[in-house]
């Protein structure tokens, strides 16, 4: 069924008699050519390229619970290809066409919004930083500005100049960086896959791999075996539990991330902002709540909620750069858990298994990749071979040298 | 989160930096170690969900670190020790 | 300002009138009241508009779990948004105003979209809007956002202040109903230290808000004395207006105190709000349960609201929103209601109760088996329409409606760590499952017992389990017992465009559309219809929603399960959550010893981390930063300068140990330094990274002291206490940071040793002979002071660096100044050092950006081959030591006056300008007032073989292209003749 305004009208006309099903509930079938492990952003995105781009016809995402459950239904919904380094910037750019074409794509709104990102700067040196990451963007293709106080000041009147601890310098944008709606990505992506014929099975936890020979053959479930030719993990949050099914040890620590909704209020934000001097960046939803997040907690954990500290931590960045929130009420908070990778950067590569293909350590830069880690993924199964966006993404690199570190903290994975 | 000090008594861990896997205490032998074993010492973790021995270091009090065996699905703790003693005793 | 509705008897104080606004119109109301309260008495029902439908809303409680009568309080920088009618406690001169209409409450013209809702169905958004593509954006998005939203902020910033606190307690008692009451009560009397917080303005709970007595007393009096009884135990603290906002790990909960929200403007020196983080041992939670509502055609109208909120209305505040009522109920509960209201006089029209064999009354008429199926009235009700039990319509006339679809424990607080709620069949309700977060125990109608007597019995026994209490149980007061029946009832055959979620307009239709549509899942149901995810979260709408999901999926509700409840437990604001660090306060502020003596020469000063540096030091005269720092470089290279340098890290290394420690700190060797002399020393992380760079002098044979850079200086204090505890554990070592004990200046410059001979106490020979390049030592200065110095420079002149106890520093700068006007001394700040240190090509912060090792620094044989130290193996990874690999250089503009810009990318000269291309960048960029250009330091493949290449720097980011030349980045005195003067 395709999506439109008419569609709506008549269905509104004739009791909505007519919607059906965004996605089939079906049973697994025996046999797949392909089985997507995760049901979150990244795997469904994968199905969907796997099955529009690349052809697949046989494919299948199994997931624990219900999709879109992950981080994908739990993140602060910025979009955006602000990277500095030439491993990472190709590919958040890649990710950000594919986001500035997706509804049309998918035929689902997900309403993409290019409302703009500016990151603040604070100090000299952070403008030496961020001029080399803005002519690093350009470099690249994608769109980078940077701003003068006195710029900054007519864009973002309410913000702290005059009382800060650490004054506004001038910032960096980007223009087409904004937010997405982000349950509607894991919506929008499941009803595309599923038009095409891949078989979204929820509620079908994964219990082990079934490996001969150091070859995997399918993936055992809650729902019984499913023999795949390939298998692709895409659960980050949760990879090394995961992969240590498989007998692998892997570059990642799990992390809680927390994010924050305020009240609904009427519009305040043109755009997301990130604060330079502290942990805190902001948009505003359609529906008018502040959403914002700030550093993870920084401990290993699994629980998926944080504590006082950080939430504390947060809002103080907040009232530094925007004193004018004060007023305005915390309505929820919520903790996701990050594949903290050793250096701050994913992994879309093979594993030392054949037919076991593994894509995680997004950090926290999991949401903006979605369409294009989909893409990529989707290629590496599809071909056996990298996406030409995403060839840096290697297991190996920490045997090799050749870390992808943004923020220049090393081999810990808490501070990236 | 409350961290209970073996010579302090019971702290808030908003005192402490975390500075990760206990396994960081295992560094490789630099006379023996083979490069994969570095490789591993840097760069793998178990990761688990369930207990995880976890080094916390005392930055906004006496700056001893802390091995503290901590559930990462429940955060419950259940044994905290200084690791200079733990280091030396093995 | 006739308060037409106002009741007899309550808990208001009638002898004080308050006057107020809402919408610009004045009323009259007491303390006592909520703004709510006060507005129901004064015949005043329309508080309110939906987000969606913009329809007519009034309250649908008297709590905090209300959707509807959410209002903007207060006005200029006090603004405050959707704010609860129903809890704000009312003051004199208080100002509300209704939110989210145009032009007024009463005539809203979006409410179109109410007539327009066969379109906005759940998630239509999803469906449409995407053609052309160019329109989201442009059009229709802007037109989006400006309908929804609620109350608008005042976009000054929030002029109150807001505090923290820390408090601890045995027990820990949220909720001062009568299972808090008597938990306080029996936990009080054992001694024990008691926290009892209630959201509450006035301590009660329910027992405020019913008439039944309690130990022969009404309940109210009885929770009075008993506030009384524990005010007066010094053991136990009082919170009321105090909302536990979520329950975190180990016994820590958030918990937000309204100091100052009942007052127009706080006292001075009073905060708004104070964040309080408790440590409780033990946690009792009497939280109460939330009245659910039953979904009806039309169920939304003003006037229609929880049956027990509205005999809240007339016991406790003495008001009701209409002369003549009527109760829709499915239990006896409803009853009560009924009861209650016809004891004060109003006007019961009819009891309509879905069960067949309700209780009949004298008093009123009970409508058996029947149920209301529709109602009228545009602003507020009028009418119901009554289904009755043999199928005949009727319509009863009321202004207010009180429905009650039963209770639901106020679970949220025990799934704070993940818990899940278990169905309780009898109770047809959620209770507190298996895993409460540890330490909590409940008790009271959260728990289930929902009798007063049950309460206050389940409350005490609690606490004496909570506590290990021994002895005989207290006894417990005489108090109303009645059986608990809860028949469920969730919504009336047949209805559609009956509200669940009152605030987010969804309804049974959504509900159902979403099952329809395969959004089955409670998550999906909440996030595709945003069922329970407005400013209640839910309170009164979750159960409804669930109960309609499962019967269209054919499960029990447990089956469908619930989404998690998250903190915090009622929407808090930011500024409560921030406390004290915002503005100026944010962060402390490091201030060095000179500080003073910095400002009165007038300095600028820069932000370096917490500290603050002088960054230069401007002259009358002096017009543009570049003409104080130019001059400040200049006189320090050609006599001397002094500059402030006391924020550089400082660890003290002592023990028999403390030179093979620092072997395996450094990559460059240390084991042999000898005594009295000093070491430029590069630390890796483990992964073969430079960390930071720095000093290390020797001044015993167990005694060194370390410097590193400002930046880095927790950090790598951090790293070499690892390293130490738990990599070296039998080694004697010991560390101390001494940062801030020490206050330190670089003295540089040709004359730096004149300077410094005046100021050095005589029986220390500090000539070049005695006292060379890199020396170090103890000793006294101005008549006996002791002091450590340094011959170390950063500036590339010789120089020094000399230390004293930091209580000295201002006065030995002072002393330093006096001493040096023979040599025209001239303070520099960080700027001229920079420039200097740029010239003589030193790294610094923007070098050592985390990325770069030894080798990128130029300094890769400075990592001994002959040793173990951390992070040396790591560093031979093959990626970290290609051919081509980054290497520092430095570079000067081909056209002596074009511009330098760290952040500038290098690009061949003749080639591509794109990222694959890239040659290098731009790390540091300054002028160079000795060279009279400007010069920079980068990073360059293959670097160490290209200078005299000439490249172009591009910086599209600043619109800037210049040709650059390579050349080695020791600018100035490359063969360090200076520095051994």
């Amino acid at each position: 069924m395709r999506y439109s305004g008419f569609k709506v009208i008549k269905e509104a006309l004739t009791g909505h008699k007519g919607w059906t099903q965004a996605w089939r509930d079906p049973e697994p079938q025996a046999q797949y050519d392909i089985v997507i492990i995760g049901g979150g952003g990244h795997g469904l995105a994968t199905a969907h390229y796997l099955a529009s781009v690349y052809g697949e016809r046989r494919v299948a995402v199994i997931e624990k619970g219900w999709i879109g459950g992950g981080n994908v239904g739990r993140n602060t919904t910025i979009i955006r290809s602000n990277y500095l380094l030439d491993g990472n910037e190709p590919f958040y750019e890649f990710s950000l066409k594919l986001w500035e074409g997706l509804e049309q794509d998918l035929n689902y709104n997900a309403m993409v919004s290019q409302r703009g990102i500016m990151n603040l700067i604070h100090s000299d040196a952070q403008r030496d930083a961020f001029i080399r990451r803005g002519n690093a963007m350009i470099l690249n293709g994608a769109d980078a500005e940077l701003l003068s106080e006195a710029q900054i000041r007519l864009e973002y009147p309410f913000l702290n100049f005059d009382d800060a601890r650490f004054p506004i310098k001038g910032g960096l944008a980007q223009r087409r960086g904004g937010t997405v709606r982000h349950d509607a990505v894991a919506w929008g992506y499941a009803r595309a896959a599923d038009s095409r014929g891949v078989d979204i099975i929820q509620n079908c936890e994964v219990i082990g791999f079934r490996i001969e020979d150091g070859t995997c053959l399918g993936v055992e479930t809650s729902k019984g075996f499913i023999g795949a030719g390939r298998v692709g993990c895409a659960v980050a949050g949760n990879s090394s539990r995961l992969m240590a099914k498989a007998g692998m040890r892997l570059p990642i620590e799990s992390h809680v991330l927390q994010a924050f909704v305020s009240e609904g209020l009427k519009p305040v934000l043109p755009g997301v902002i990130t604060f330079g001097a502290g942990h805190f960046y902001v948009s505003q939803s359609d529906k008018g709540g502040l959403v914002f997040g700030g550093d993870i907690d920084g401990y290993n954990s699994y629980a998926q909620r944080g504590n006082l500290p950080v939430v504390e931590d947060v809002c103080e960045g907040g009232m530094a750069i925007m004193p004018m929130i004060g007023r305005a009420r915390l309505l929820r908070m919520w903790g996701g858990i990050m594949d903290m990778s050793m250096d701050g950067s994913p992994i879309i590569d093979r594993t030392h298994i054949d037919g076991l293909y593994f894509n995680g350590g997004w950090c926290y830069g999991g949401f903006k990749a979605t369409p294009a880690s989909g893409y990529a993924f989707a290629h590496l199964l599809a071909r056996d071979e990298p996406h030409e966006t995403a060839t840096a993404y290697r297991f190996d690199r920490f045997r090799t040298g050749h870390m992808i570190d943004e923020k220049g903290m090393g081999n810990q994975p808490n501070l990236h | 989160m409350i961290i209970n000090h073996p010579l302090l008594g019971p702290r808030d861990s908003a005192e402490f930096v975390y500075l990760g896997a206990a396994t960081l205490m295992d560094r490789p032998d630099p006379d023996t170690a083979t490069a994969e074993e570095w490789h591993d010492y840097g760069y793998l973790r178990d990761n688990p969900a369930g207990p995880h021995r976890e080094l916390w270091f005392h930055e906004g009090g006496d700056r001893s670190i802390l091995i503290v065996t901590r559930n990462t699905t429940t955060h419950e703790i259940t044994a905290v020790e200084l690791a200079r003693t733990v280091g030396a005793r093995t | 300002m006739t308060q037409k509705n106002r009741l007899g008897g309550g808990q208001v104080d009638r002898n004080t009138t308050l006057t107020f606004t809402f919408d610009g119109k004045t009323y009259a109301g007491h303390p006592g009241d909520t703004l709510a309260s006060a507005l129901l008495a004064n015949n005043v029902r329309l508080m309110g508009r939906s987000f969606k439908y913009h329809r007519p809303r009034g309250p649908l409680s008297a709590g905090s779990e209300e959707p509807n009568a959410i209002v903007e309080l207060r006005s200029g920088a006090r603004q405050e948004p959707n704010t609860r009618a129903t809890t704000a406690e009312l003051f004199d001169g208080l100002a509300a105003r209704s939110q989210n209409r145009w032009p007024s409450l009463a005539f809203d013209a979006m409410a179109v979209n109410d007539r327009l809702s066969g379109f906005l169905t759940a998630g239509f958004y999803y469906k449409t809007f995407m053609w052309p593509a160019a329109f989201w954006e442009k059009i229709y998005e802007p037109i989006i956002r400006k309908a929804a939203g609620l109350g608008s902020l005042s976009m000054q910033a929030d002029p109150d202040t807001y505090d923290k606190g820390f408090r601890h307690c045995d027990l820990l008692i949220i909720g001062a109903g009568p299972a808090g009451l008597s938990a306080a009560l029996t936990a009080g009397r054992a001694g024990k230290h008691v926290i009892l917080a209630d959201e509450d303005f006035r301590m009660g709970g329910r027992l405020n808000a019913e008439t039944f007595s309690v130990a022969d007393m009404a309940g109210a009096d009885w929770a009075t004395q008993s506030v009384a009884e524990l005010s007066a135990m010094p053991n136990v603290r009082l919170m009321p207006r105090t909302t536990v906002i979520g329950a975190f790990d180990h016994g820590i909960y958030g918990a937000v105190e309204r100091i100052s929200d009942h007052v127009a403007v706080p006292e001075t020196g009073k905060p708004r709000q104070i964040l309080w983080r408790i440590y409780a041992q033990n946690t009792l939670l009497c939280a109460g349960a939330t009245e659910r509502p039953i979904a009806f055609e039309n169920n939304d109208r003003p006037g229609i609201m929880l049956a027990a909120s509205l005999r809240a209305y007339a016991n406790r505040w003495a008001a009701t929103p209409a002369p003549r009522v009527a109760v829709f109920t499915s239990n006896d509960d409803g009853h009560r209601t009924a009861r209650d209201l016809h004891a004060k006089g109003v006007k019961v029209a009819a009891v309509i109760d879905t069960r067949a064999d309700a209780p009949r009354s004298h008093d009123y008429e009970v409508l058996q088996g029947a149920q209301v199926v529709d109602t009228m009235g545009r602003l507020g009700l009028t009418f119901v329409e009554v289904r009755q039990a043999n199928g005949e319509m009727r319509t009863v006339e009321c202004g207010a409606l009180g429905v009650s679809g039963g209770w639901n424990p106020n679970v949220q607080l025990t799934c704070h760590q993940r818990g899940r709620p278990a169905w309780d069949d009898a109770l047809a309700a959620f209770v507190p499952g298996g895993t409460l977060p540890p330490g909590m125990v409940v008790a009271g109608a959260v728990g289930g017992q929902f009798s007063t007597y049950a309460a206050l019995k389940s409350g005490a026994d609690a606490a004496r389990q909570a506590l290990g209490l021994k002895g005989r149980a207290p006894r417990i007061p005489d108090a109303e017992d009645a059986p608990v029946e809860q028949t469920p009832f969730w919504y009336v055959e047949g209805c559609t465009r009956a509200w669940l979620d009152q605030q987010n307009d969804v309804t049974v239709k959504d509900v159902k559309l979403s099952h329809q549509e395969g959004f089955r899942s409670v998550e999906h149901l909440k996030r595709y219809t945003t069922l329970g995810m407005a400013t209640d979260q839910g309170k009164t709408s979750n159960m409804g929603g669930l109960a309609i999901m499962a019967e269209l999926a054919g499960k029990t509700i447990p089956e469908v399960g619930t989404t998690i409840f998250r903190p915090p437990y009622t929407p808090t604001s930011i500024g409560a959550l921030a406390g004290r660090m915002r503005g100026k306060e944010f962060h402390p502020t490091r201030l060095t010893p000179s500080h003073v003596w910095a400002k009165e020469r007038g300095a600028v000063f820069v932000e370096v981390g917490n500290w603050l540096r002088a960054q230069w030091f401007p002259l009358p005269g002096e017009t543009h930063w570049r003409q104080s720092v130019d001059r400040e470089v200049m006189a320090t290279r050609a006599s001397v300068g002094v500059c402030d340098c006391t924020t550089l890290g400082k660890i003290d290394v002592q023990g028999t140990d403390a030179a093979t420690f620092l072997n395996k700190v450094y990559c460059n060797g240390f084991a042999k330094l000898a005594v009295g002399k000093t070491r430029y020393g590069l630390m890796l992380r483990e992964d073969g990274i430079a960390m930071d760079d720095g000093t290390a002098a020797r001044l015993a044979e167990d005694h060194f002291v370390v410097t590193t850079t400002t930046a880095n200086a927790g950090k790598v204090y951090q790293h070499m206490e690892f390293v130490r505890q738990c990599l070296m554990p039998e080694a004697d070592v010991q560390l101390i940071s001494t940062t801030e004990a020490w206050a330190q200046y670089a003295v540089a410059g040709p004359n730096s040793r004149k300077l410094l001979q005046k100021i050095v106490d005589a029986e220390y020979d500090i000539s070049n002979d005695a006292f060379p390049f890199m020396a170090c030592g103890n000793i006294t200065v101005c008549g006996g002071l002791r002091a450590r110095l340094f011959r170390i420079s950063f500036s590339g002149e010789l120089a020094f660096e000399i230390a004293v106890p930091a209580r000295y520093g201002d006065a030995l700068m002072r002393k330093l100044m006096t001493e040096g006007e023979a040599f025209d001394v001239t303070p520099y700040g960080t700027e001229a050092l920079g420039a200097m240190r740029i010239e003589k090509g030193h790294a610094a912060g923007n070098e050592l950006n985390g990325t770069t090792t030894a080798l990128n620094l130029g300094m890769g044989r400075m990592v001994s081959k002959t040793k173990d130290s951390i992070g040396s193996k790591l560093s031979e990874r093959p990626g970290l030591n290609t051919a081509d690999a980054l290497v520092q250089v430095g570079l000067r503009p081909v056209d002596a006056a074009d511009k330098i810009t760290a952040g500038g990318h290098l690009m061949h000269a003749d080639g591509p300008v794109d990222a694959a291309h890239d040659q290098g960048y731009v790390t540091s960029a300054a002028y160079s007032p000795t060279l009279g250009h400007m010069i920079g330091l980068g990073f360059l493949k293959d670097g160490a073989n290209r200078h005299g290449e000439t490249l172009r720097l591009v910086s599209p980011v600043t619109d800037l292209t210049v040709n650059v030349e390579i050349v080695s980045a020791h600018f100035v005195d490359p063969e360090g003749d200076r520095v051994r003067a």
